[in-house]
């Protein structure tokens, strides 16, 4: 499929036109997606943008919300002998309590990179003399393929795979950002391909309840300016409602034997996410009856939970409270090198996009 | 957070009975999971994250939004667009 | 030699090793300097007016045969092109290897082979050597090492020192085909691709450069491990100027852009085998994209970006959209992600 038309300038410069246009007031909008705070400053949108418009970057980093004791729990688990930790490369270098994955491999642990859950399965299947762990974080748009793996293992009877279970769901995040006493938010873009899933439907009732617009984007270049024009649309005409801006890929109900899938392997439950806290019912943990595929049941005595002070201020970054620049470590104590928390670490963390690209915005 | 890449399902083929396909990115190919879209047919083609295709990707809709590219190159230039769009495109 | 590997005895200086040098290496390597396998090679007098440039690098490669070629080609080539890039003609090379013990003998049969028909293209001589074996585990199957000597006749200096406000960046062709072409090869991240490694000498194209502009180049860089993004940091770093890119401006096959969005990759930090980076005074910029163009090796060679006079090491890039965002430092080992 031809991409080019999406990221044609040409093209952006018209949206750009459109939304220009339609401005008469200053909004704040967030993009919920951290894949989507990666894009538009990987292609300087938010400098092309009008100037009353401030984009505010959003929670929807699962790399950067994996708490950290589930990170310290995988390290533990590749650093046991027997086991194989399999992982997506975004884990290897995010600072768990005091290590990284990459820092355990090096100190002789056993970590595997892999791009898929089949891929983890097919580790296991090929040895089966070893434990293999996969270590499952994502979004509802990760969740079903861990899902199907660990559905597999069980009807394959694959006894040596288990999964660490870190999968966590958006819409449950937007509504406790909605719900926060500091939230500036107007409206919001959400996550593509995460509504690719579940569908939009879940936001209706959050658009209604808090009067918000909140528009499925996608993640080219005309995607994300339609979808911020959409939104610039219903907030100067008083409207709140959901819309679809990614009609390619995303139906209102989502896709439904993917969510069959995640319904047959995963409950929902209360959840903690890194920096923010507790959020009711917005994380995934496998049923009772895949008890032996639960690596934190099979390997239970891992690493307790506990809390370690840092000055990383992940918590108001995630919840677009505070942009990177506004913390006090940014691109000084803290740095991708030396990373004090997980946004600077994860590819599309805020502080490390920001850093990246950011740092000395628009040079004459 | 999601990256995936739009590909073309070159073949449907099963893994013990695991519905898969040989898809097409545009010159690299890869074995992905098509089990969440039953529905895929050879030649359809598929938003693919993480090893497992998230939905078929809707042609008419892909198609108008070429339409608008379309559009906008017409009358910022005046000429057609060098490639067809609809030939090549999907 | 079907079946046979090499075992510990082939690095501990008696009769296997004799073997394996004469048998193997010589027969592969052979020239005037390295067939009586002194300790060392005796090299000629230079001409008068010659300086000798001199480099070394090594190669840990996984797998050791790729799409493209194999670890050995990689080593020659390697070298080869560090010497070019001094505006050197590349001569001599010593060759070490470092073998772990249970490699199969036809594989570093092969490897070798594939050593003396990357230095022949060139028309250098691997002229020492050295070979160790150790136990297994202590190797991911073989390292190699070579270093080299290259003879410069022109009077020119090249250096990002030598870098000035106004010239431009030429790149001699498509961004991260090798890095790609070994990443297809995975095992757990694996894909299918006609991509082939770009590993290739860069004499000619490093000649043709010299002859046609002179004095206008200014540096000369191979984009190796951490791509076109960490060359660029080197020529700001180096010369204390700012490098602006052009992103419309840089080549990418579309496969490699298909695999780079489907892995989470960026093309400017991938690794190239193949290809050079050119900094040349802003008026003969043209004239040299259009010498490279005429070689086979380049013709997809393009201006792709500017020197100025700004903030010292900054790396900014003017995306296609129109935009101007910063281009940092590769991070370290290129990680695919799928968030």
């Amino acid at each position: 499929m031809n991409l080019a038309p999406f990221a044609h300038p040409e093209v952006a410069s018209r949206l750009l036109e459109e939304i220009r246009n339609a401005l008469h007031h200053p909004w704040v909008i967030m993009e919920t997606c951290g894949g989507q705070t990666h894009a538009i400053l990987r292609l300087g949108l938010d400098q092309l943008l009008p100037r009353g418009i401030e984009l505010v970057h959003g929670p929807g980093c699962p790399v950067c919300v994996t708490p950290s004791a589930r990170i310290d729990a995988a390290i533990a688990l590749a650093a046991r002998p027997g086991v194989t930790l399999a992982t997506f490369g975004d884990m290897m270098r995010v600072p768990g309590s005091t290590t990284t994955l990459f820092a355990a491999r090096a100190a002789g642990g056993k970590v595997e990179m892999v791009y898929s859950a089949l891929d983890a399965l097919a580790l296991a299947r090929r040895s089966p003399g070893r434990e293999i762990v996969f270590f499952a974080i994502g979004f509802e748009t990760t969740a079903p393929g861990s899902a199907l793996a660990v559905a597999r293992a069980r009807s394959e009877r694959i006894r040596n795979f288990s999964l660490l279970t870190a999968h966590v769901l958006v819409p449950p995040a937007v509504r406790a950002l909605l719900q926060s006493p500091g939230n500036r938010v107007q409206g919001y873009l959400a996550a593509g391909h995460a509504c690719a899933i579940l569908g939009w439907q879940p936001y209706e009732a959050l658009a209604a309840e808090f009067q918000v617009p909140i528009v499925v984007t996608g993640f080219e270049a005309a995607d994300l300016l339609r979808g911020i024009g959409r939104v610039v649309q219903m907030l100067e005409a008083g409207e709140a409602r959901v819309e679809n801006a990614y009609e390619r890929v995303v139906r209102r109900e989502g896709n439904l034997p993917a969510q069959a899938q995640l319904q047959s392997v995963f409950e929902v439950c209360d959840c903690e996410w890194r920096g923010i806290g507790v959020i009711p019912a917005s994380g995934l943990r496998l049923r009772p009856e895949y008890a032996a595929w639960d690596a934190q049941v099979k390997f239970s005595g891992l690493i307790a939970e506990k809390a370690v002070p840092t000055e990383c201020i992940s918590g108001a970054i995630l919840q677009g409270l505070k942009k990177p620049p506004d913390c006090p470590a940014f691109g000084g104590r803290c740095t991708p090198l030396r990373p004090l928390g997980a946004p600077m670490v994860s590819a599309e963390g805020a502080c490390a996009a920001y850093f990246s690209y950011h740092r000395n915005p628009e040079r004459a | 957070m999601c990256v995936a890449a739009p590909g073309k399902v070159l073949r449907l083929y099963e893994t013990e009975g695991l519905q898969m396909g040989e898809v097409d990115f545009g010159g690299i190919s890869k074995q992905v999971c098509l089990a969440h879209v039953p529905a895929v047919r050879a030649g359809d083609h598929v938003m693919v994250h993480a090893g497992f295709a998230l939905e078929i990707i809707d042609a008419a809709e892909v198609e108008q939004f070429y339409a608008l590219w379309r559009a906008v190159l017409d009358t910022r230039t005046g000429d057609r667009p060098r490639a067809e769009a609809g030939d090549d495109a999907l | 030699m079907n079946g046979e590997t090499i075992q510990l005895g082939h690095g501990n200086g008696g009769r296997m090793m004799a073997g394996l040098i004469s048998d193997l290496f010589r027969r592969h390597f052979a020239n005037p300097f390295l067939n009586p396998l002194d300790d060392g090679a005796l090299l000629p007098e230079l001409e008068p007016g010659q300086r000798l440039s001199f480099s070394t690098d090594s190669f840990v490669v996984d797998p050791l045969f790729f799409p493209g070629g194999c670890i050995g080609e990689l080593a020659v080539n390697g070298t080869v092109n560090d010497l070019c890039m001094c505006g050197s003609q590349p001569r001599w090379l010593s060759a070490g290897f470092i073998i772990e013990e249970g490699l199969p003998l036809e594989d570093l049969d092969r490897i070798a082979a594939a050593m003396a028909e990357a230095a022949a293209r060139v028309g250098v001589q691997i002229v020492t050597g050295d070979t160790k074996v150790v136990e297994k585990g202590k190797a991911d199957k073989l390292f190699i090492n070579t270093s080299g000597i290259g003879v410069i006749a022109h009077g020119l200096t090249l250096g990002s020192r030598h870098l000035q406000p106004g010239d431009r960046l030429i790149i001699s062709g498509t961004l991260g085909d090798h890095g790609i072409a070994i990443l297809s090869r995975r095992q757990n991240l694996g894909f299918s691709t006609a991509l082939l490694s770009d590993t290739a000498p860069l004499h000619e194209l490093t000649a043709l450069l010299l002859s046609e502009c002179g004095e206008a180049v200014h540096a000369l860089r191979d984009p190796t491990r951490g791509g076109l993004a960490a060359t660029c940091h080197e020529f700001a770093r180096g010369s204390s100027l700012e490098i602006r890119l052009e992103e419309k401006a840089l080549p990418v096959r579309p496969d490699v852009a298909a695999a780079c969005g489907l892995l989470g990759l960026d093309p400017l930090y991938i690794a190239n085998e193949g290809k050079l980076v050119a900094a040349i005074a802003g008026e003969a910029a043209e004239s040299a994209v259009a010498a490279l163009r005429s070689h086979p090796l380049s013709r997809d060679a393009a201006v792709i970006g500017e020197v100025k006079k700004g903030e010292a090491g900054l790396v900014a890039l003017h995306t296609s959209l129109g935009a101007w965002r910063l281009v940092d430092l590769p991070a370290g080992e290129l990680l695919p992600r799928i968030c």
